[in-house]
This record gives structure tokens, C-alpha cells and sequence, in this order.
């Protein structure tokens, strides 16, 4: 299992998802695939289809009409996958807690690993934190194997 | 079939794909640095294929599979043949065999993108096959004979008497190894209009399979391109070499065509300049 776990940890494909972002964060994490951060010298590649996917990437807080469409796109992802949600908003609702139709941060509708705050979060961050989510990816896979014995 | 055949039949089919994978690598760099990024390591492509071997596999039906083997095990009977100088016209069929296989399972599927980029898929065969059928035309009239040995026989390189062919083949080239400004059946990146094209619908290993008959692909096209340079066999595989490089170059400076535009041109320029090369093989 050497050489996959190894490969796993080398090539982390990223699919980002815009719940009710205000567009800052997400403008932020196209700017890690710029040629000043270049996410793809670690094997970071932006794809645009759940199935490919490894991380999730999501912004903005989730809401009673994209809730739904969150769960879709992680129940597409093939195992492991890891959940970063990035940005105040997808932690915690931020300034959009209190609003009639927002259910909060991200993790009240799927199961989130990593999460990185900031208002914006700032490439660095966001690198960092999808770093910490490739960390989290071997126990998913062994969680992955035990569950299909079981 | 001689014990020695079989040897170089399996060593050729060891050593084609971790060719074809250092080549992706190696172009992914270049592509990296032409745009002013550092890039991703050497290698890859291979932990990209060793990492999807991991994943959970999820099959949209049980026939997706079965083409998806038919993709990979056509591309190797292709390249078999070319490295045992087998019969070429045999070859192009199978390869024709290897990417409609693709298609079928692309078109197995419900989802709409995975059908748009078969459909465009198809429209590439469409341009590129009466191509290779020609270069295949004037590989006969040149040596006599369909046979590869015949070309590491004949004593003039092919190049000589078919430099039209060679730059149409050039041209088919970047259609097969769907790079920009071909690249509408499956975009070389996510969030445009097709998502993935052909291979939206496979995930996990079937995907790693078929990133493995890209690198037998890869490495059987720049084959067929080392023909035309036999004698001696290193020049052809610099000029090999050297189209790759020309690729990527072609890849970095162009926007997507349409796939009218693809065909019209590939059928107008491409077919007109091996026909012209052939035709003017009869005349003297």
C-alpha cells in the first residue's frame, strides 16, 4: 500500500464549490492555482467534476436552497475525500449567521476536516489548509478499507 | 510467432507506459514553465495514476468497464504490432478499434456531457482517419508493401518521398493526443464547458486505465512518426521528439477551435496535402 499512500499525498485533486460566497474567498482560491502560488507544484489540480475529485473545496455558508446541492456533489466523490471549508462563512455562517434562511457553517450539512478561517482567507491559508486535509486523507482511505469489510 | 517476439513484444509493453508517463511529465513541466509557474514534479503522472488505483471505485454500469479494458487492450495490440513490424494498415484499424471502444463506454452513460464529448470524439475520428488511411496510402506506394519491416528495409527514409504526409500527420497528431486548439472532446482543464468531456463519467481506476492508454497512445503515435526517419532509427526518434516539443508549443499559444472548424480544415489542408503528396508520387 506504500506507493499509493505515498501518491495520494503527491496529488490532491481540488474541486471547489460556491455556496453563498460574496465571491472573496473564491476569488482567493483561483488565485492558488496563479502562477505567484502555484498549487500545482504539489499536484494540486482544479477539477471541475466531483468524480475526479479528492478535496472539496467550499465557500460561503450554507442555505436551505444549495444545501441539497452540497450533499450531491460530496456523495459523488469517490473515497477518501476531505472537506476543507474555507472562509468565515463556510465556518461558522460568519455575518450571514443570523439571516432567516442560512443554516450556518458548511458542517451542518456535510461532515467538514479542515477548516480555515479569514475574511478573506488568504492563499497561503488556503494552501495550508488543503495540505492539512492531504494529512487526513490516509486515515480516510483506512476508514475506506475497514468499512468495506465490515 | 518466435520465442524472441514474444520477449520484445512483453518488454516493449513493460517499458511503454513509464515512457509515455515521464513524456506526459515532462510536458506538464514545460507547460508549467512556458507559463511561468514552477510545476509539478516529474513524476506526476504516475502518482496521479497510482493514486486513482486507491480510490473508491464507482461504476455508473457494468458494461462501463468493458470498454474501458477494449480502450486499453486495442492501444497495446497497436502498439504489439508496431514494435513486432507487423502489417501498418492492420494497426490503424485496431487504434480505430481503441478509440471508438472509448466512445461506446462515453456514450454508455445518461450524462449529457459524457455524450457531447463522445459526439465530439467522434467528429475527431471523422477528420483524422481518412488521414491516416492516406498515410498509410503512400507508406504502399512508397516501399511496396504495408508491412513495417519493409519501411526498416527500404533504403530512402519515407520522409523524403512523403513530406506532405508527414506534416499532415503532424497535424492529425495534436487531434489524436486531443491538445489545444483540438482539445473539445475532453478539456485539458475543469469549469469549462464540458466539465471533463468523454471521461466526465469515469472515476477512480477505470480513469487510471485510460490515462495508461493515453501513455500507450503517446508513445505509438511518436512511434509512427520515428517511421518516416527508419534509417538510422535515432534521427527519427529526435524528429519524434522534436514534434512532441512542438506540440506543447502549439498546445501553449492556442484558444480551443470549434469542431466545424477542425473538420473543414482537417478535411481541406489535411487530406489535400497527402492526396497532393501522393498524386505527385504517380506523376513522376
Amino acid at each position: 500500500m506504500g506507493i499509493i499512500s505515498k501518491s495520494r499525498k503527491k496529488s490532491p485533486w481540488v474541486m471547489h464549490y460556491d455556496c453563498t460566497s460574496c465571491n472573496g474567498c473564491d476569488i482567493e482560491v483561483l488565485a492558488c492555482l496563479t502562477p505567484l502560488y502555484d498549487a500545482e507544484r504539489l499536484g494540486i489540480i482544479n477539477v471541475g467534476n466531483p468524480k475526479h475529485a479528492d478535496i472539496l473545496l467550499v465557500t460561503g455558508s450554507a442555505n436551505k436552497r444549495n444545501a441539497h446541492v452540497l450533499k450531491n456533489i460530496y456523495n459523488q466523490m469517490p473515497d477518501p475525500k476531505v472537506v476543507v471549508a474555507i472562509g468565515a462563512c463556510a465556518c461558522t455562517g460568519g455575518i450571514f449567521k443570523e439571516c432567516y434562511n442560512v443554516m450556518g457553517g458548511v458542517e451542518n450539512v456535510i461532515p467538514v476536516d479542515v477548516f480555515v478561517p479569514g475574511c478573506c482567507a488568504r492563499p497561503e491559508a488556503i494552501i495550508d489548509g488543503i495540505v492539512q486535509g492531504i494529512g487526513k486523507l490516509d486515515e480516510k482511505a483506512d476508514a475506506m478499507k475497514a468499512g468495506s469489510k465490515a | 510467432m518466435s520465442i524472441n517476439n514474444l520477449i520484445i513484444a512483453v518488454i516493449a509493453i513493460i517499458a511503454a507506459p513509464i515512457v509515455g508517463g515521464l513524456l506526459t511529465g515532462i510536458d506538464r513541466k514545460i507547460t508549467a514553465r512556458m507559463q511561468n509557474r514552477f510545476g509539478p514534479p516529474l513524476l506526476q503522472p504516475f502518482y496521479d495514476f497510482f493514486k486513482l488505483l486507491g480510490k473508491q471505485g464507482i461504476a455508473v454500469n457494468q458494461t462501463q468497464m468493458v470498454y474501458v479494458m477494449g480502450h486499453l487492450f486495442f492501444a497495446v495490440g497497436a502498439f504489439v504490432m508496431l514494435v513486432l513490424k507487423q502489417d501498418l494498415l492492420m494497426l490503424m484499424f485496431i487504434l480505430a478499434f481503441s478509440a471508438v471502444s472509448l466512445i461506446m463506454g462515453a456514450m454508455s452513460v445518461r450524462s449529457p456531457y459524457s455524450k457531447i464529448g463522445a459526439q465530439r470524439e467522434i467528429m475527431q475520428m471523422m477528420a483524422y482517419e481518412p488521414v491516416l488511411l492516406l498515410m498509410v496510402v503512400g507508406v504502399y506506394k512508397t516501399t511496396g508493401s504495408f508491412m513495417i519491416s519493409e519501411i526498416f528495409a527500404h533504403e530512402r527514409p519515407l520522409l523524403f518521398s512523403l513530406p506532405l504526409v508527414f506534416l499532415a500527420f503532424l497535424y492529425v497528431l495534436t487531434i489524436k493526443l486531443r491538445k489545444s486548439p483540438f482539445d473539445f472532446s475532453t478539456s485539458h482543464h475543469g469549469h469549462q464547458e464540458l466539465i471533463k468531456g468523454l471521461t466526465t463519467e469515469f472515476s477512480g481506476t477505470q480513469l487510471a486505465l485510460i490515462e495508461l492508454t493515453h501513455w500507450f497512445d503517446l508513445v505509438l503515435l511518436l512511434g509512427l512518426i520515428t517511421l518516416f526517419f527508419a534509417q538510422p532509427i535515432w534521427v527519427g526518434i529526435l524528429i519524434a521528439l522534436a514534434s512532441y516539443f512542438c506540440e506543447i508549443v502549439i498546445d501553449n499559444i492556442s484558444a480551443r477551435v470549434t469542431w466545424q472548424w477542425m473538420v473543414k480544415v482537417t478535411w481541406v489542408a489535411g487530406i489535400g496535402a497527402a492526396l497532393v503528396n501522393i498524386v505527385w508520387m504517380y506523376l513522376i
